[in-house]
């Protein structure tokens, strides 16, 4: 891409006058704030991790928990998770066309290109939602919560027999699931304190980190949307460069990064 | 604004430049998608194929450190910075996030084979 050469001497780097990394004050400050940004999300994911570990037997397995495609019954695990990546992945490309655009001075093209970004950001925005609500709402079947706490996801809707939490599927059925049901209670959706899909811990996980993802795709869009309409009234064009629409793709583009991250070690892993 | 100088550091190119990045960007989508593609159907057929889960996991998680090398390398077009640039970036976050993610899951295997015993 543009090749400006790193073979300046250091002398003339260092000594003032000019930034020694050749890039603007406000594209480093993006940076850093990237960086740290960054970090925040790597504690939460490895307090994620650390939980999940110490936990590992009884953790639910995401694949039986995010099931649910629109306009579609019946289990479909991974496909409606893999929809929001794709479309996050595809408004990071509108994004860097964008700043393509942005780099020709081509008007025209910044708009169209920031426009399908913010659509973009906006569906996944609202697909997010829609998965909190089914998320929150629960199953039909609901589960039991034993006297001990433990929660178990039952067989079918007679509800005599059921699974125990973990990777494999022990099932507990006849006198035995009898005695064991004694005491509890049926438990339908997840909150912060209840969670019918296995412990409240990773419902709380759920909550906080892809909340926290959410939030920062929402102030994305509406940065976006600010820059959008700058573009617009020909703010950019007058300045003679469109590095501001650089600097929000930057933090488009770690939204995006970041939804990686959370896609593995949420729903794949 | 005098104080203002981003202009000095500003990047243009020409209709020929932009056409040989669109296409790198275009080639990039194809790879992220690629990928995005594998993990989905190895999520949904590994059981069936029999392959070791400790196999699928290490393979998830080096295809997701390959997109994130895409993404920054080539959307945050950080490779294409100064070099001095690129390290101040990544290694500090780098070194960081590594030493975080032993530290806390030695941690956590060690207070899951203790569970109940302290």
């Amino acid at each position: 891409m543009a090749g400006h050469s790193p073979s300046i001497d250091s002398k003339t780097l260092w000594g003032g006058g000019s930034s020694p990394f050749n890039v603007s004050y406000g594209k480093i400050m993006m940076w850093f704030f990237l960086v740290s940004d960054a970090f925040t999300f790597s504690g939460l994911l490895v307090s994620y991790g650390f939980m999940r570990h110490s936990f590992a037997e009884s953790w639910p397995v995401a694949e039986r928990v995010f099931t649910h495609f629109p306009f579609m019954h019946g289990d479909h695990p991974l496909l409606y998770v893999a929809l929001m990546t794709f479309i996050l992945i595809m408004s990071s490309v509108t994004m860097v066309l964008a700043v393509e655009a942005g780099h020709r001075m081509d008007k025209k093209n910044v708009i169209k290109w920031m426009a399908w970004t913010i659509v973009g950001g906006l569906i996944f925005v609202g697909s997010q939602a829609w998965e909190w609500y089914h998320f929150i709402h629960g199953t039909e079947l609901g589960a039991y919560q034993l006297a001990d706490g433990t929660i178990v996801q039952w067989v079918d809707a007679a509800k005599e027999s059921f699974y125990l939490p973990g990777k494999e599927l022990v099932m507990v059925s006849g006198t035995e699931a009898a005695t064991m049901l004694k005491g509890g209670v049926e438990v339908y959706g997840a909150n912060l304190t209840v969670n019918e899909y296995g412990l409240p811990l990773f419902g709380d996980f759920f909550f906080f980190i892809t909340g926290f993802h959410g939030t920062h795709v929402f102030s994305g869009v509406v940065l976006n949307f600010i820059i959008f309409v700058n573009v617009l009234k020909g703010t950019y064009e007058k300045r003679g460069h469109y590095e501001m629409v650089e600097k929000v793709g930057l933090y488009w583009h770690f939204v995006d990064l970041v939804w990686v991250f959370v896609f593995t070690f949420f729903y794949l892993v | 604004m005098d104080f203002d100088r981003t202009a000095e550091y500003v990047q243009h190119h020409s209709e020929a430049e932009g056409k040989a990045q669109r296409k790198t960007i275009w080639v990039i989508f194809w790879v992220l998608l690629g990928i995005t593609g594998v993990e989905v159907t190895l999520g949904l057929v590994w059981q069936d194929l029999g392959l070791a889960w400790p196999f699928v996991k290490w393979t998830f998680i080096i295809l997701t450190l390959i997109k994130a090398y895409y993404i920054v390398a080539y959307y945050m077009h950080l490779k294409h910075e100064y070099k001095n640039f690129i390290y101040m970036v990544a290694l500090p976050y780098i070194v960081l996030a590594v030493y975080l993610i032993v530290m806390m899951l030695t941690e956590a295997i060690y207070v899951h084979d203790t569970h109940g015993l302290l």
